[in-house]
């Protein structure tokens, strides 16, 4: 695959991409609401703060925990529990966050605490499934050698297991990751601040300029939080087995 | 230097037990090929197996060096021998370089050590070290990953080598490269090592002595020329093939028949052959001219000597009365 | 419990909820897969194309819900509907999209060319080779991009609770609202198993839907 190609092929994407966010700008400027989101300046910087706090939380807690599971599920000794277990942990990722949050509520009340338990339960889900999927397509035969080279278990998971999964985990990562910043506006609801004050009272007082000046931010924060982990992604994994960087 | 005592494997299956290895015993001699051949299911990967602790066996025993693996931690015992699969088994997530080292990190070799033994073993492969060090499993042919595969396992010089059908997954071309360059590798080396297949060419052309096995069973346990002179039973004559007198033509050289005879005539039209040919490749010779005879040479085109039917056909019969 | 009397209680409204829901989750996708599919088929043309395509839908994945409405609201409202049912279904047939366009997209792409060789070589048209081998091959993979697509939107309808389209998420809302557990948790619940039900449901279509003599898809 020829470099030039390849930049090429990619980089088209992000030029639609710059050309709406243009188009939406001058949208914005145009119909006089850009001045009305500015006003709000203040508020923005102060909950986005908030915002990235939920989000640092209850994300660094969840691949600590997702990862630790998802590795946890994968030993030889796990293989009779592991199947069950990955089908509860699917039938409880489609429970909409909403519910989730519900439930927290409902047994921690209202505040940050309520919050962040339940992003974390939200955002850990998919880390434990991509981490298991991922280590258990590693290649029997590859551990085999591994094995038979005289390599200790704890080595084979850390120099052969991971590195060959980690793709697919910060897949998994990247995705949670991305939906817990989506998510995290809605915790404004059970008390736990952030961004998503401008947008429901915004929605409650039909104020179109606060509603947008809530939006736009917890957009554009998801979307750097995606770039940031696809970079991890790009960086993090092996050249060997990074279709990212294949040669 | 390995012995194997009434060595044995059994699993429990929901259909009862199963035998997989019975009371196998047999010696492999330091500096030794030995070949474990037979049809797939017959217990030869899992005695393999069980020489590095992969598998545990129900029952006998392994001395290797005249210790027994019993009383060796299984890991350290298998960072003392080198294990080539038929998958290969190179790390996709880690360069070339760095997959050779990985026993000798385990060992704690420093970095410069080891990236020297690994461009070392390149040499030694003939894969350019400036070339191929630094590349990546996902960047390489089936047979330089294969050759790879073997410089890793050699690594830390282990006396050892299992190789479980390691050359199975490259195409017959490769297949017959990489084993002659193995074996003259091997003629440098004098590694002791256990080789599992079931293509008895392979067998023929590579072993010392042959262990093959029906059912879990060692059958008979003996060099290529006398397995298929004398085949212990039925099942190894019809495994060996019944062109068997042919594979032993390939076992022979020229110039262990040859009637020496520097002035002999070297005919224009006839193909010459060298000391170093076989004899399945005269045989051939002689059928595809018509001839009865033919001259050797050496690599400057001078005469040697002659070869002939009859002188194959009485070194034949030689081996068959012995 | 309590919530047990409450909901044995209120089943009539919360049969109506789900009625509301599933109106909203239902045409959205239907209109997605509408949409979605032929998009993704005719993205297999161009790799450039395909690229774009599925990078500018997945950064409208990335953004959040209810960032979402906030955005169609202030559309919408200029043609009158600002609130209620139409952001909803528009905000969920855009997030239904991606899957299935990814997952129509990489299906057809994923059908071995020999196949389509074969296809060609017995005199089929584009678009007979389409119907009777590409996509009753893609189906299955078709199909899990609509559940995927289903369960993300079961959870954009509930936060549509809050710009008033109605749905289970109103149990969720006043339950915040009111400080009332019991509606909590008959929310929670709820859309909890709506949302398995809908997976499954799903997964034995798709199952159902995998043509015989391909292997069975791991779910």
């Amino acid at each position: 695959m020829n470099t030039a190609a390849t930049s090429a092929r990619s980089r088209s994407p992000y030029w639609a991409l710059l050309a709406i966010a243009l188009a939406i700008a001058w949208g914005l400027y145009a119909s006089g609401l850009a001045a009305d989101i500015l006003r709000y300046r203040k508020d923005i910087g102060y909950l986005t703060k908030q915002h990235l706090t939920l989000v640092a939380i209850s994300g660094s807690a969840a691949i600590v925990f997702g990862v630790g599971i998802g590795i946890w599920l994968s030993r030889p000794w796990m293989a009779r529990w592991a199947e069950s277990a990955i089908q509860a942990v699917n039938m409880l990722t489609s429970i909409p966050t909403l519910g989730k949050l519900a439930l927290m509520m409902s047994f921690l009340g209202i505040g940050p605490l309520p919050a962040i338990v339940g992003l974390w339960i939200a955002t850990l889900l998919p880390i434990i499934r991509n981490t298991y999927e991922g280590i258990r397509i590693v290649p029997a035969h590859l551990t085999d050698a591994a094995r038979g080279m005289g390599m200790a278990p704890t080595t084979v998971l850390l120099r052969i297991e991971l590195p060959n999964a980690l793709f697919v985990i910060l897949a998994g990562v990247r995705t949670a990751m991305a939906v817990n910043v989506g998510t995290a506006p809605i915790a404004f609801l059970i008390g736990g601040g952030g961004l998503g004050e401008l947008i429901f009272t915004g929605i409650d007082l039909q104020q179109q300029g606060m509603m947008l000046a809530g939006a736009i931010p917890t957009a554009l924060l998801a979307v750097a939080v995606d770039f940031l982990f696809g970079q991890a992604q790009y960086w993090l994994v092996p050249r060997g087995v990074n279709p990212l960087r294949a040669t | 230097m390995i012995r194997l005592e009434a060595l044995t494997k059994t699993y429990a299956t929901p259909k009862g037990s199963v035998t997989a290895v019975d009371g196998v015993n047999f010696e492999v001699r330091e500096g030794e090929i030995c070949v474990l051949l037979g049809p797939s299911g017959c217990g030869k990967t899992t005695t393999l197996r069980m020489i590095n602790r992969l598998v545990i066996p129900t029952s006998g025993k392994i001395y290797l060096r005249g210790r027994d693996t019993d009383s060796v931690d299984p890991v350290e015992l298998r960072r003392g021998i080198g294990y080539v699969i038929q998958q290969i088994g190179l790390f996709p997530n880690m360069s070339v370089a760095e997959n050779i080292g990985v026993v000798p990190r385990l060992l704690g070799w420093d970095a410069a050590r080891r990236r020297r033994r690994a461009e070392e073993l390149l040499s030694l492969l003939a894969l350019p070290p400036a070339e191929f060090a630094d590349r990546y499993p996902s960047e390489l042919s089936g047979g330089q990953a294969q050759r790879i595969g073997v410089a890793r396992a050699l690594a830390v010089d282990p006396p050892v080598l299992l190789m479980d059908e390691p050359f199975a997954a490259l195409d017959p071309v490769n297949r017959e490269a990489i084993q002659d360059e193995f074996l003259r590798m091997q003629r440098k080396l004098r590694k002791t090592i256990l080789f599992v297949s079931h293509d008895i060419d392979e067998a023929v052309k590579m072993a010392d002595r042959i262990a093959i096995f029906h059912s879990g069973r060692l059958v008979q346990f003996a060099a290529p020329d006398e397995m298929l002179a004398k085949p212990a039973d039925a099942f190894v004559a019809s495994f060996v093939g019944s062109d068997r007198t042919l594979k032993r033509l390939r076992l022979i050289r020229v110039r262990e028949v040859m009637a020496s005879a520097v002035d002999a005539r070297i005919d224009a039209n006839l193909p010459a052959v060298s000391p170093d040919d076989d004899l399945r490749r005269v045989a051939a010779l002689f059928l595809e001219h018509g001839v009865e005879s033919l001259t050797c040479v050496d690599a400057a085109g001078r005469a040697l000597g002659v070869v002939t039917r009859e002188a194959v056909a009485r070194r034949l019969a030689l081996e068959d009365s012995q | 419990m309590e919530t047990l009397a409450f909901i044995l209680h209120n089943l009539p409204a919360i049969g109506e909820r789900t009625l509301e829901h599933l109106s909203i989750v239902s045409v959205a996708v239907g209109v997605a897969i509408v949409t979605g599919v032929p998009l993704g088929i005719a993205i297999t043309q161009s790799r450039r194309t395909a690229d774009t395509v599925l990078y500018l839908g997945s950064i409208v994945m990335t953004i959040p819900s209810i960032a979402l409405f906030g955005i169609l609201i202030p559309i919408l409202s200029k043609i009158g509907h600002g609130i209620g049912w139409l952001p909803a279904v528009i905000a969920a047939m855009l997030y239904a999209q991606l899957p299935i366009v990814r997952n129509t997209y990489t299906a057809i792409r994923n059908v071995d060319p020999a196949l389509r060789s074969a296809a060609d070589g017995m005199g089929m048209s584009v678009s007979q080779r389409l119907a009777r081998v590409e996509i009753p091959i893609a189906l299955p993979v078709i199909i899990a991009g609509v559940r995927v697509a289903v369960v993300i939107n079961i959870g954009v309808t509930a936060i549509a609770a809050y710009i008033g389209a109605g749905g289970l998420g109103t149990f969720i809302s006043r339950g915040i609202s009111q400080s009332d557990i019991r509606q909590l948790i008959t929310g929670a619940l709820a859309l909890g198993l709506l949302a398995i039900a809908a997976d499954y449901a799903l997964l034995w279509l798709q199952r159902r839907l995998t043509p015989k003599g391909l292997a069975p898809r791991a779910a």
